[in-house]
């Protein structure tokens, strides 16, 4: 007799049969029934048709039948919520049972049906329940609590629940407190300033008494509300220390680490004279250990967490390193965090140690895992000076192996040690230029070519190696394009003369055959660097450059103290704030660690938040320390260089002369494909525009968005995947903007950015290299003639929108017609085309307008004054060569003007009033 | 918090789920096939995952994925712990944790489920406390079930453990023989290298108690060694205060079996290995072939015999066969896996056993680069590697006189050898 008897497969009558058995007279047959029901429920079939027979087996003594059709409700009460109503008379009567278990049961249950109409019912019987005699109803109602303000917060409010819970704090029982602040946390969450958990030492102290006493998932929640508190000063900081270590020696691994959690927080006020500093640090280390001979799955979390832990106070466990060691059969998240760590913890002791280690790994099966073996040895090697010729033989020696991805990955590394450690180790150059040819991935390729660009003059054969690159250039990646540009660069500068014509070549790839920005940007700085000033040029491109930092990957002080604060939780597995993933807005208050009251060390957190972050390898590895990986503004000359504007030659060098050290901090800010990671990071675009042609280019990635002109939601979140895009149309110099802020509100790294824009009435389209997408669906008509149909793609999927944009961002600068010309237009339009409109609530005189309108390229042709009356002659072109005439009336001390517009392309007449009005108004 | 569960068997079919708050549609679990997709093995799928709007946090137990929802920031250690404590209940309550006894017995897990959690809270998750609000399935009374149709299996009063400072324990236990057992294990992790030389070595110890006493007794078990203890986790019935001052265990036991205490020996203090390898496993350049010759031999084993000994090596891909004689004990070579497995059995210290002779490759490919890592199975009855010593068991709060026993048994954890 078993339950699998209840999966057989859905017959077609099935339903009707349940619903005979359930309205059955005999019992047992019924409960049967209610158990096939429950089955076929939890595999999610859809038996929500026999609502009202189940509801009707509600009213038993049985009390496995009350919590099967309890179950039932639970889970279809929201897809009936009129049947469910039938329910509420039932669950009142059992809040007053005699037998606990079936008072909790029933405000348990009504908890859980999540239909408005019953909740108003809930409030009575939760009151009560609140308050009953038994500790298990209460504890069970605190919970109800919180799920009512889920379904009803304002309900909850009104009827004074929150203190009720508040008050429950200070109950008696240990379990009732647990579950108050677990109920009071959760709802907490929602509501971030509401002060809900208001701890004072007088509350605290009664958290600690029931951590002693609650189940182990109580003491979860304890630990964790305690973690929000700041102690008034360092003896009270010990005193909760003091009760909360024995915490650590708990089984369930989840309360270690909240307890840890708890103790490196408030470990900060501590001074760190005081012996009891000392114990604590020794008494940290043996349960974090303890966590690592746990599931992999629990390891997994931890050693995220020790990852912080580390990098915070990394004498904790700095004899501990043996336990980091990885064992072949770990799973391979969990090798790769012990192997992080490993790197954290290496130093000039127990460097000889990680070595052998790391070089073991270099032998493994798993590609991923042997690649970030042989890059931590790079890594050892940056770190631990004394370490680095070792770190270096060794690499040397997996080199040797000829393994294709091992290679690769050491000769990324070796680059970054060739920083670190200028004029050491060059003498393996000729080792690496061995293995030129078995290079097949861009970054190996990138981090080869930038070798033999920085060391030209070692290398006799330089210009043949990259000569040999530079055969299959446009099949290469832009990474591999960018630092072969620069590395023949750097040849050049250092033998001239030999290598003219390969710098020439380069040059003419990369400004007239490629279409990426970035490199013909580059290309054109070198170009024009060069063919001005050789010797600035030398000083650019062969600058000193800056030390790489030791340390690599850090978290970044601050965040790292945020994070400290979130041990245990999701952001410290993601190394990430909560507000950069918690679902929507609900903010979430930024925690800090408090501060050391006695001592003198502690780091001043705000000097900490203003420090420049250290820089670090960068992981893409195209910065190099190539002081021109920049984008400038666009230039509007097409066809090849060098120019002949002296204008534009004058801002690039004055870019370059004057403005090199605020250029480089642009280094960190312009990738060529726009990643935003999650949700605070917000990247304005601006996407040039040309008509029909398209002209040169650049996309920008700027942290602060555009603050003056008010931008418009387009695409709400809602309808993107968490994509939020909002943007204006501008016109600067010439040229059509479209400002795109893109913000990521989803809790995933967004990627792959591309735009394609419908076809529209003025052939706008994006004039940057983007990506092709897929067309719009085409059955729109394209209704009013400035809606522009936007596709944006990334990494989760294409997203449709529409945006009009001001039709002045079409009107070109000479727009300003002859009279002549004006006058012989107006007549040779027909008259049919011609449309009158009034614009109302005006007060500008003649010459303010036309000033202002001036100002949108509306020019004034003439003004005549008839009557009282201005008239001006007005004229303005389309991008797409199209005139527009206008005459508007102005008479003084009407507010009303009058506008008559003429166009051959009578269509546009409404969308250049709306104009008008907008501009006159504004 | 816990949002809602799914559970997932080994090909992917989603067999039961269940929900705690509002219903999240099984589509969510598409993620989860995504990275099971792209990770080789089961073992290799991360535990936590990000979706758009939730987080799956997943466990892998006895070929099953236990997969829960979470959409706020909630401990993911506290889902992990969570979701093992259901396995565990599985295990406890039908034998073992399958996809074929949680279907036989689905009612009774949704009602588990039900009784485990609370709008994402845990509400009982001790045996003990489940066991009285829902009995565990057994086949007497299945037989009663059907035959007289009236036998319920859920408790109708107020589990009594819920609520007490011991929740752990129920009231009016009795028993007619009074016993209590318990077994010192301890599990050796270790890296030996090629040379022989120890790269790591640790003890994972646990005491694994089976009490069955009648009434409210109060246990104090002391160590003749305690100072080898010093990172232990504990039951939450041991008290810590007795453990600080007087380093001794002191608890009112749960009822029936359950771990008293884990306890870590850290690579600090020596470690002493039980048995020592001598191994040369080489691919020659020159054709398509290879050498192997393994001896085990005892180390530091405290005059006790060695048993289950077995050695596991993951062979390269490219090992077709291999052609051994092994002096003791019997060899397989599992094409498929390429595992090779050596089972010695008993470890006799006058005559080492010895597996020697050639694996041939694949014609053709190249030398294996990555070395095989092996794997030693073994187990020393009655005794504890660490040394530790359990000196007395006292009893105090009821009168009669219980049977106390402790076993010892050492066993080989992670220990492996590379070559």
């Amino acid at each position: 007799m078993t339950d699998s008897k209840y999966f057989t497969t859905t017959k077609k009558g099935e339903i009707f049969e349940l619903k005979a058995e359930l309205n059955s007279d005999k019992k047992e047959k019924k409960k049967e029934a209610v158990k096939k029901v429950i089955a076929s429920m939890t595999v999610g079939k859809d038996v929500s048709a026999l609502f009202p027979d189940v509801v009707n087996c509600m009213q038993t003594d049985n009390l496995e039948l009350k919590k099967l059709v309890y179950l039932y409700l639970m889970n279809y009460a929201k897809s009936q919520p009129d049947m469910a109503i039938m329910a509420v008379n039932t669950f009142v009567k059992d809040c007053e049972d005699p037998n606990p278990l079936i008072r909790a049961l029933a405000v348990r249950t009504m908890g859980c049906i999540r239909v408005d109409k019953i909740t108003e019912y809930l409030c009575e019987p939760l009151r009560k329940c609140l308050k009953d005699e038994d500790p298990y109803v209460r504890k069970t109602a605190a919970v109800c609590v919180a799920k009512l303000h889920d379904i009803n917060a304002q309900l909850v409010e009104d009827q004074g629940f929150l203190d009720t819970l508040k008050d429950l704090i200070s109950d008696s029982n240990p379990m009732v407190v647990a579950n108050a602040v677990a109920a009071l946390s959760e709802i907490a969450e929602s509501h971030p300033n509401s002060n809900l958990l208001d701890l004072n030492p007088q509350t605290i102290n009664k958290l600690l008494t029931a951590l002693n006493e609650c189940t182990e998932w109580g003491q979860i929640f304890i630990l964790d509300c305690l973690a929000n508190y700041t102690p008034r000063d360092d003896r009270e900081s010990q005193s909760i220390c003091e009760r909360v270590t024995p915490r650590l020696s708990h089984a369930n691994s989840a309360v270690v680490l909240s307890a840890v959690k708890v103790l490196m927080k408030f470990m900060e006020m501590l001074p760190k004279d005081l012996d009891y500093y000392g114990t604590l640090l020794k008494k940290l280390a043996p349960p974090l250990v303890t966590l690592l001979s746990a599931e992999p799955e629990l390891q997994y979390v931890a050693l995220r967490n020790i990852n912080l832990i580390v990098q915070r106070r990394p004498e904790i466990l700095k004899h501990e390193m043996k336990v980091f060691f990885v064992k072949y059969n770990d799973p391979i998240y969990v090798k790769l965090e012990k192997l992080d760590i490993m790197i954290r913890l290496a130093s000039q002791a127990n460097i000889a140690q990680v070595l052998a280690e790391l070089k073991e790994y270099a032998t493994e099966v798993d590609v991923d895992f042997v690649r970030k073996a042989v890059r931590a040895i790079g890594r050892c090697a940056i770190k631990v000076e004394q370490s680095a010729e070792r770190c270096v033989s060794t690499l040397l020696d997996l080199i040797q192996t000829k393994v294709n991805y091992v290679v690769q990955e050491a000769i990324v590394v070796i680059k970054d040690i060739f920083r670190k450690y200028p004029n050491k180790y060059e003498s393996v150059i000729a080792t690496l230029c061995e293995n030129l040819d078995s290079l097949d991935e861009p970054e190996a390729r990138a981090a080869m070519i930038w070798i033999v660009g920085e060391y030209a003059e070692r290398i006799d054969n330089a210009d043949e190696l990259l000569e040999s690159f530079l055969e299959g250039f446009h099949d290469e990646s832009t990474q591999v394009q960018l630092q072969l540009l620069t590395a023949i660069v750097k040849l050049f500068l250092k033998k001239p003369t030999e290598t003219q014509e390969l710098v020439q070549q380069v040059l003419s790839l990369a400004t007239q055959d490629s279409d990426n920005p970035d490199l013909r940007d580059r290309g054109y700085i070198y170009w024009r660097l060069l063919s001005t000033d050789p010797v600035a040029a030398k000083e650019v491109v062969l600058a000193e450059k800056p030390l790489i930092s030791e340390e690599t990957d850090l978290i970044e002080p601050t965040l790292l103290e945020e994070l400290i604060c979130h041990i245990g939780t999701l952001a410290s597995v993601y190394h990430k704030p909560p507000s950069a993933f918690v679902e929507g807005s609900r903010g979430v208050q930024h925690k800090r660690l408090p501060g050391s009251a006695g001592s003198v060390e502690s780091p001043d957190p705000g000097a900490a938040a203003t420090e420049t972050p250290p820089a670090v390898i960068p992981s893409q590895g195209d910065l190099l320390g190539d002081l021109l990986n920049l984008d400038l503004t666009p230039t509007t000359t097409t066809g090849p260089p060098p120019p002949t504007t002296s204008g534009m030659q004058m801002g690039a060098m004055d870019l370059l002369s004057g403005g090199l050290d605020s250029l480089v901090g642009l280094l960190h800010q312009g990738p060529p494909s726009l990643s935003a990671s999650p949700s605070t990071t917000t990247a304005s675009l601006y996407f040039l525009f040309f008509p029909s042609t398209l002209l040169v280019t650049s996309v920008w990635v700027a942290q602060d968005v555009c603050g003056h002109v008010s931008a418009q939601v387009w695409l709400p979140a809602m309808k993107a995947k968490g994509l939020e895009i909002s943007g204006v149309f501008v016109r600067r110099a010439g040229v059509i903007q479209m400002e795109m802020t893109l913000t990521n509100k989803a809790m995933s790294v967004m990627t792959d950015f591309a735009i394609q824009f419908n076809r529209n009435s003025f052939g706008l389209a994006p004039a940057g290299p983007l990506q092709i997408l897929t067309p719009l669906s085409p059955n729109q008509s394209i209704e009013p003639l400035n809606n522009l149909q936007v596709a944006v793609k990334n990494n989760i999927d294409v997203f449709y929108f529409s945006c009009q944009y001001p039709i002045s961002m079409l009107f070109v600068e000479d727009g300003k017609m002859e009279r002549q010309v004006f006058l012989a237009t107006w007549k040779d339009i027909p008259n049919d085309n011609e449309s009158q409109f009034q614009i109302k609530d005006c007060h500008l005189n003649s010459d303010a307008a036309s000033n202002k309108l001036q100002s949108s390229n509306i020019f004034t042709i003439a003004k005549r004054t008839v009557e009282g009356q201005d008239m001006l002659y007005q004229s303005m072109k389309l991008t797409n060569g199209i005139w527009v005439l206008a005459e508007l009336r102005v008479q003084a001390g009407n507010p009303n003007y009058t506008i008559s517009l003429k166009c051959r392309a009578p269509e546009v007449s409404q969308c250049v009033f709306q104009n008008y009005e907008a501009v006159l108004k504004n | 918090m816990i949002h809602s569960l799914f559970l997932i068997n080994h090909s992917g079919d989603i067999f039961l789920e269940k929900h705690w708050k509002s219903v999240i549609s099984r589509s969510v679990c598409d993620y989860f096939f995504e990275a099971k997709e792209k990770a080789a093995e089961p073992e290799n799928v991360a535990p936590v995952l990000q979706t758009p709007h939730h987080y799956l946090i997943t466990i892998y137990r006895g070929k099953l994925f236990f997969l829960s929802v979470v959409q706020t920031e909630a401990p993911p250690l506290f889902v992990i712990e969570f979701l093992h404590r259901v396995a565990d209940i599985f295990q406890d309550y039908f034998g073992e944790c399958s996809e074929s006894v949680i279907k036989d017995n689905v009612v009774t897990v949704y009602e588990l489920l039900e009784e485990m959690l609370d709008n994402g809270f845990p509400l009982a998750t001790e045996s003990n406390v489940l066991k009285e609000m829902i009995r565990p399935p057994t086949i007497l009374r299945s037989v009663v079930n059907t035959l007289t149709g009236t036998w319920s299996n859920v408790g109708d009063t107020l589990p009594t453990g819920q609520l007490s400072n011991i929740p752990w324990r129920r009231a009016g236990v009795k028993y007619t023989n009074n016993e209590a057992y318990f077994d010192v294990i301890e599990e050796i992790d270790a890296i030996v290298d090629k040379s022989g030389t120890t790269v790591c070595a640790e003890i994972q110890g646990v005491i694994e108690a089976c009490v069955r006493l009648t009434g409210m007794p109060d246990l104090t078990l002391s160590f003749m060694n305690p100072r080898l203890l010093d990172d232990v986790s504990f039951h939450p019935c041991v008290r810590f205060k007795r453990w600080e001052s007087e380093r001794a265990l002191s608890f009112i036991p749960p009822d029936g079996n359950f771990t008293l205490m884990n306890y870590h020996v850290s690579s600090q203090n020596l470690v002493a290995l039980p048995v020592y390898v001598k191994q040369s496993i080489s691919f020659f350049d020159s054709g398509p072939c290879g050498r192997l010759d393994i001896t085990v031999g005892p180390k530091q084993t405290m005059g006790k015999t060695v048993e289950a000994l077995m050695v596991t090596i993951h062979m390269p891909k490219a090992v077709l066969s291999a052609n051994l004689t092994a002096t003791q004990g019997s060899y397989t070579y599992d094409l498929a896996t390429k595992v090779l497995v050596w089972d010695i059995g008993k470890l006799n210290p006058q005559k080492l056993p010895n597996l020697k002779g050639s694996l041939s490759l694949q014609a053709g490919a190249p030398k294996p680069e990555d070395n095989p890592s092996l794997n030693i199975d073994l187990k020393i009855q009655q005794m504890a590697i660490s040394g530790l010593k359990v000196s007395r068991l006292e009893m105090f709060g009821e009168k009669y006189k219980p049977f106390k026993g402790v076993k010892y048994l050492t066993k080989a954890g992670k220990f492996q050898v590379r070559t």
